[in-house]
């Protein structure tokens, strides 16, 4: 490295210090003192009766990413196969969700899946709901879809998806072509290909979509406030209830979030444990 | 030697409206070194990928033993690949590389429909076999990318042998490397080759690459084939004027035919061996630098004046002024920059040529001197001031 060039790392040096380093410092004095200063462990033994606030947020989380990971291999395995003026296409739709404001996707998924909202309309209007009335003798008028676990996950899908594809997607596309003809030279056939090749060497880019979903997924507050009404409490509404909200309690809410970022971060060193030496792979 | 095994016939190819082969046909034998030569964008890689089965040729066919296999996907051909930059797999190691395409195969079993894998065992032992033989042992838990450039291509060559291909297809598998280990991985190459005894298809742009290896060379220019034959053919019977001129040094002078066994150049007349031409036929005369004699002016068929001198180890290249055509002759005398010189060439260091579409493109080393003029300042300066 160039040392005199490093002068210019300095804003940022700074940057990281001010916003990254001394918060972390403040959260973690909050987290094992007391409201009046004093040392304790407390915060986080009491952190047990929302244990199941933690399965809820790694579950959902978890299944959100499983989710993404399916329907974004495949959309960017496509996608990278395609000629250049679909790839623009494809990329400039997978994108623009992301340029409307992150409250209002989700206000709108709320309108459609309300109990008069559009998808039950839509069922009431093709007869859906006579149908499952004559069949089953019980009077049924909608499905409840707000307000439900699937409702959340739903919402995180629909809005870290992009986050999922793009990474895979450049991944496959980098991927050096000659690789894929020495393995049909070599005898395998289209689906051993895969297999073989192209999904372990793809494996860096889910990798980095999959951290990129589960992530914020694990954290969010606002999508499992709108979409689960409250039924579906998750680690960001109850950090935020104990900073803003009635439960005020800034040292519990700093021992959740530490704990929290604890299991995120072992959740990554694992996954990266399973795909070491794959991250070379691609700076081939 | 003798026996055919792949066959081009007619093959035509285009990409977007661009002739990228003109009519190829092509016969190659069992066991034999075959070498696709020419220059970038001459059609040799393409070829190489129309036998391999990754391209599809417009028209023509391709026939393996007898069978054509145009539409035969290329993991069910008995043909394997080296290619260009070796594409190792980077996730494997060297064992797993080598071992892949074993681990492809299914051999016909009578208990099972689609045949049974390989054995571990039996994998294990052809892999380490073929390690060996290309002088890998102890390599095989390496990662690929940690491996020298000649060790990557060791790996590529163990890689598509293991599978005991009747062909093996080999993309300029050379050009990565230092000329000193390129050197030494023809001879190896070569000797692989005869060890396996299968068919070599060796595709470079590298004429010296082409002469120490091949049985047959194969020279291509622009989607056609000019010459095919043995190197010593190649070299001492170019077909046109661009075979002699990418095959070594060649001088090419305009000449005429007068009868069998004579030509005329400078409007001299020279005995000659070549025959079978129209009486006062126009003909490239091509004559290798290393067959002129230098002679005493007043002994000499043509005189000359040397007008660039270089030292080259083994021999001096000077460049002659024949009558505003420059003529490269190489030679152990040392003849100063200025002196007149004649010159003497025996019967058999004249070639006689058809004239062709190549006539007058290539042989005339004036540009090859303005090239020493350029590389030497002084002189450069000493020419504009006479200008």
């Amino acid at each position: 490295m160039n040392r005199k060039l490093s002068l210019f790392a300095l804003p940022y040096a700074v940057w990281l210090a001010a916003l990254v380093v001394i918060p972390l410092v403040i959260m973690a004095v909050y987290a094992f003192t007391t409201s009046e200063s004093a040392a304790t462990l407390e915060n986080f033994t009491d952190m047990g009766i929302y244990a199941s606030v933690f399965v809820r947020s790694f579950r959902l989380a978890a299944i959100a990413t499983l989710v993404c990971l399916l329907i974004g291999y495949p959309a960017a395995y496509f996608m990278a196969g395609e000629g250049p003026g679909f790839q623009r296409v494809a990329l400039a739709l997978i994108m623009l969700p992301m340029w409307m404001n992150f409250l209002l996707r989700t206000y709108s998924w709320m309108s459609i899946l309300e109990n008069n909202g559009l998808l039950n309309q839509f069922f009431q209007k093709i007869g859906l709901f006579s149908l499952l009335t004559s069949m089953t003798g019980q009077e049924i008028e909608s499905f409840q879809m707000l307000r439900t676990p699937g409702a959340v996950t739903l919402g995180m899908v629909y809005n870290y998806l992009p986050f999922m594809i793009l990474p895979i997607y450049s991944v496959i596309l980098k991927l050096d072509r000659n690789l894929l003809e020495a393995a049909r030279d070599l005898g395998a056939n289209s689906a051993q290909v895969f297999v073989r090749v192209i999904l372990p060497l793809s494996l860096p880019g889910v990798l980095s979509g999959v951290t990129m979903v589960f992530v914020p997924s694990v954290s969010t507050f606002a999508i499992s406030r709108l979409l689960g009404g409250g039924t579906q409490m998750m680690l960001g509404d109850l950090i935020e209830q104990q900073f803003l909200g009635g439960a005020y309690n800034p040292h519990l809410g700093a021992a959740i979030s530490m704990v929290m970022m604890v299991i995120v971060v072992l959740c990554m060193a694992l996954m990266n444990h399973f795909g070491e030496g794959e991250e070379q792979a691609v700076m081939l | 030697m003798s026996k055919e095994l792949i066959r081009l016939q007619n093959l035509c190819m285009a990409y977007d409206g661009e002739t990228i082969l003109n009519n190829i046909n092509l016969y190659i034998n069992d066991k034999e070194f075959l070498t696709l030569l020419g220059p970038s964008g001459c059609g040799k890689t393409t070829t190489l990928r129309i036998i391999g089965g990754f391209t599809t040729p417009v028209s023509g066919d391709v026939f393996f033993d007898g069978v054509r296999i145009n539409d035969v996907p290329p993991h069910k051909r008995q043909i394997n690949t080296v290619f260009q930059k070796y594409a190792l797999f980077p996730h494997l190691d060297v064992y797993e590389n080598v071992a892949f395409g074993l681990r492809m195969q299914r051999v016909s079993d009578p208990n099972s429909k689609r045949g049974v894998k390989l054995s571990n065992e039996e994998i294990d032992r052809r892999v380490m076999e073929m390690l060996e033989s290309v002088s890998l042992k102890g390599f095989e838990r390496r990662r690929v990318d940690a491996l020298s450039g000649g060790q990557q291509q060791r790996v590529a060559i163990a890689r598509a042998l293991v599978n005991r291909p009747k062909v093996l297809l080999l993309d300029e598998p050379l050009g990565a490397l230092d000329l000193k280990l390129r050197k030494d991985m023809q001879i190896e190459l070569k000797r692989i080759q005869q060890q396996v005894g299968i068919t070599f298809i060796y595709v470079t742009h590298d004429q010296e690459e082409a002469l120490t290896m091949s049985d047959t060379i194969v020279i291509m220019d622009k989607g056609s084939i000019q010459q095919i034959g043995t190197p010593e053919d190649i070299y001492n019977e170019p077909k046109n004027a661009f075979v002699a001129d990418f095959i070594g040094e060649s001088n090419i002078i305009d000449g005429v035919m007068v009868k069998d066994k004579v030509v005329k150049m400078y409007g001299r007349l020279f005995p000659c061996l070549d025959g079978g031409f129209a009486e006062n036929e126009p003909v490239d005369v091509v004559i290798r630098p290393e067959d002129i004699d230098i002679v005493p002016v007043e002994q000499g068929q043509l005189t000359g004046t040397v007008t660039n001198v270089t030292f080259k180890g083994m021999q001096y290249d000077i460049i002659v002024d024949f009558r505003g055509f420059k003529w490269l002759i190489q030679t152990t005398d040392h003849s100063p920059v200025g002196s007149k010189i004649g010159i003497k060439i025996d019967p058999d260091g004249i070639h006689v040529m058809k004239k062709s579409e190549y006539s007058g493109m290539f042989g005339d080393y004036s540009s090859f001197s303005d090239e020493y003029d350029e590389l030497n300042g002084a002189e450069m300066e000493e020419q504009s001031d006479e200008s």
